[in-house]
């Protein structure tokens, strides 16, 4: 189990290696081969070619492409500095470099960003799984009466309809019409419990509507197969109340493969839920993925891809040992 | 009327089913799964149940179990006595009680029959729990372990913590066996449960439901397309077909004396070892018919190498189930005229088999 555990750790650090290779690869090679120059993005066009080339040794932009990874590398696991003759500039560990646009460090913002995303993204996921597992139990169970077609085009509405319409449709009705709702803001749980649930709630509904309706399917086939199953009939055959053969021998498998698909939506989001985040405009992960996106501001992409990387990675290692708990048939080693 | 039910009251067999038909209505049509079936049984006795897949057998068994009336499609009618008590028209709730308490069954595939999720242990003792509420979890336990013992699993205590599928094939139909009987039920239905087996594992898992049936004294039904095996257990035998049962009679009879050409065609297909090798064995020519569109008159007919020889009845009269003019209790539903059934039996049947 240890030995598993460490394998599956060296393995997600090197799938972190890999990917910072490939998008640093991207956002510095690219501009290489178009003939965009980052020291441009960084300064401004209209620069003087001498601030220019300053910035460009200060960045290490002359260095080939291996060592600048190497630098990027050795910056998030120890610092960097950046000099430039006299002007040197300390960047502690773990760092990821300065944004061109307004020269911060782009790890503390990240930083800053994180609970912002981590409250949006676990909050809507208390209500999509509750909502998605409740519609699509009901929906399996009432399988093809007027509850079941309800719910599955109540579903099938949440699937196709985006964010940006949802969102600023919640936001009209609820803010700007009936007015039950302050305006989608964030406030640190720890200094105002009820503020940081009424400001976050309609993002919540709103990302969370779009999951629940494909939970609701997903739980709904689930279901649908496990009531099938010889060991539904052996339940019943036991003489169970079908309470039990439902709540119990049903939920037990039918919910176990919608672990996974929560574990990869749920690190999928906390590396920034960019649509819902821009139209409730809350400054996490994925608001700060799409200034970046923007500005072209390469170092703040970088930033934020290494971090939706590591929760993907994260979520799907706690998936794979959760499987070891919730499934006797997996053995992990 | 007052007569025969004091009559009927006193004398009513320990499982009695009378008429009872089982449809499932699909998009395509209605299934007639099971059509008038009706047959009785005894503490203590063994019926065998034959007839190839979809010929209403499973289906018969889940009716008495009522494990239908969770299925909103299907339409269950005419009588289940167990006991003294109606169990169609009964409440949902009583037939629950019964289930798994007073009648209980045995599935064909235990891997699939168990749930994987949960030891073997606490399905046994969820099993015997529902019927003994109360029963704290130590008590229902080591009944439990007692039970697995008892079925001839070694180191039970140990194995009453692992998974369906850390148990082999014949431990794991003994476990099932176990759950079946934690709660002495009175009336045992056997689905099928050596096919999913080996052969050397079957004639033990036979061995121990006819022990336990010695021990117990409980009514069996034995359902199977094995006709070994009911020749092996079975006091009675129903052979079904199209959902209908067409020969009924003492196990012994309908092995040395069938009269349904169906039944000649099921103990010709028969491997057998004590006859010479013959160069094939002889199928039951055609396929099963389809439960929704049953051929008119007799639903063996497309297959009945002997059908047509009593005028034109096979293809428009259903035969019904009637003495076959042998004496005792031997029934079949044929159009033949019981001297020329014979006859083809002695002449042209026998001599194959």
């Amino acid at each position: 189990m240890v030995a598993y555990l460490i394998r599956r750790l060296i393995n997600a650090v090197v799938t972190l290696l890999v990917v910072t290779l490939v998008t640093f690869g991207v956002f510095f090679l690219v501009p290489k081969a178009t003939g965009s120059d980052p020291a441009l993005l960084y300064i401004g066009k209209q620069a003087d070619p001498i601030a220019v080339e300053g910035i460009r040794t200060k960045l290490g932009l002359n260095d080939p492409i291996i060592v600048q990874y190497w630098k990027f590398l050795k910056g998030i696991v120890a610092g960097r500095d950046y000099s430039n003759g006299p002007d040197i500039t300390h960047c502690s560990a773990p760092c990821l470099g300065y944004t061109f646009k307004t020269n911060q460090e782009v790890w503390p913002i990240l930083i800053h960003a994180l609970p912002i995303t981590i409250s949006l993204a676990i909050g809507a996921a208390v209500i999509w799984v509750l909502m998605g597992v409740l519609f699509g139990v009901i929906s399996a169970l009432r399988r093809g009466t007027i509850w079941d077609r309800t719910v599955m085009t109540i579903a099938l509405a949440g699937v196709s309809l985006p964010i940006y319409f949802t969102g600023l449709l919640a936001l009209s009705i609820f803010v700007y019409g009936l007015g039950w709702l302050p305006n989608a803001d964030y406030t640190p749980f720890f200094d105002n419990p009820a503020k940081w649930f009424t400001g976050l709630l309609m993002p919540w509904v709103t990302l969370a509507f779009l999951f629940a309706a494909t939970y609701a399917r997903l739980t709904r086939a689930n279901m649908l197969e496990t009531l099938g199953e010889d060991y539904i009939r052996t339940a019943r055959a036991k003489g169970l109340k079908e309470r039990t053969v439902i709540g119990k021998h049903g939920l037990r498998s039918g919910l176990t493969p919608l672990v996974t698909v929560f574990g990869l939506d749920l690190g999928a989001l906390l590396g920034g839920a960019i649509l819902t985040e821009a139209v409730f405009n809350l400054r996490g992960l994925g608001y700060w993925a799409l200034n970046g996106i923007r500005t072209n501001d390469l170092p703040t992409i970088l930033g934020v891809t290494l971090f939706a990387a590591f929760f993907i990675v994260i979520m799907n290692l706690i998936v794979d040992l959760l499987y070891g708990v919730i499934d006797p048939r997996v053995r992990l080693g | 009327m007052s007569i025969s039910s004091s009559i009927g009251a006193n004398q009513r067999p320990f499982l009695e089913v009378k008429d009872l038909t089982i449809r499932f209505e699909t998009d395509d049509g209605i299934v007639q799964a099971v059509s008038g079936s009706s047959f009785t049984l005894e503490k203590g006795e063994t019926l065998g149940i034959v007839g190839e897949s979809g010929s209403g057998k499973s289906v018969t068994s889940l009716g008495v179990l009522g494990l239908h009336r969770t299925r909103s499609n299907a339409k269950v009618t005419g009588e289940i006595w167990l006991d003294d008590e109606e169990l169609i028209t009964a409440a949902d709730e009583k037939v629950r009680l019964l289930r798994g308490g007073k009648m209980a069954m045995i599935f064909q595939d235990p891997l699939s029959a168990m749930h994987p999720y949960f030891t073997v242990g606490s399905q046994i003792v969820e099993a015997y729990r529902v019927h003994h509420p109360g029963t704290n979890k130590k008590v229902a336990r080591e009944r439990a372990i007692d039970m697995l013992a008892r079925v001839g699993i070694p180191q039970p205590e140990r194995r009453f913590n692992d998974y369906a599928h850390q148990f082999s094939g014949g431990m794991r139909q003994r476990a099932m066996i176990a759950m079946a009987l934690v709660n002495d039920p009175q009336l045992l239905i056997a689905d099928e449960p050596t096919t999913a087996l080996d052969v050397t594992v079957q004639a033990q898992i036979l061995d121990l439901i006819r022990d336990l049936q010695e021990e117990f004294g409980s009514a069996v039904i034995m359902i199977t397309h094995d006709l070994g095996v009911v020749a092996e257990l079975a006091d009675e035998v129903l052979v079904m077909y199209g959902g209908k049962i067409i020969e009924k009679g003492p196990a012994l009879d309908v092995f040395q004396n069938p009269q349904h050409p169906y039944t000649w065609g099921l103990l010709g297909s028969m491997p057998r070892l004590d006859r010479d090798v013959r160069e094939r064995l002889t199928p039951v020519k055609g396929t099963p018919p389809s439960l929704i569109n049953l051929p008119d008159g007799c639903a063996f007919h497309p297959r009945c190498p002997y059908a047509g020889r009593n005028g034109n009845r096979s293809f428009t009269d259903v035969p019904l189930l009637r003495d076959a003019g042998l004496g005792g209790e031997h029934l079949v539903a044929c159009h033949l005229p019981p001297e020329e059934r014979t006859k083809i039996f002695q002449q042209e049947v026998l001599p194959n088999l």
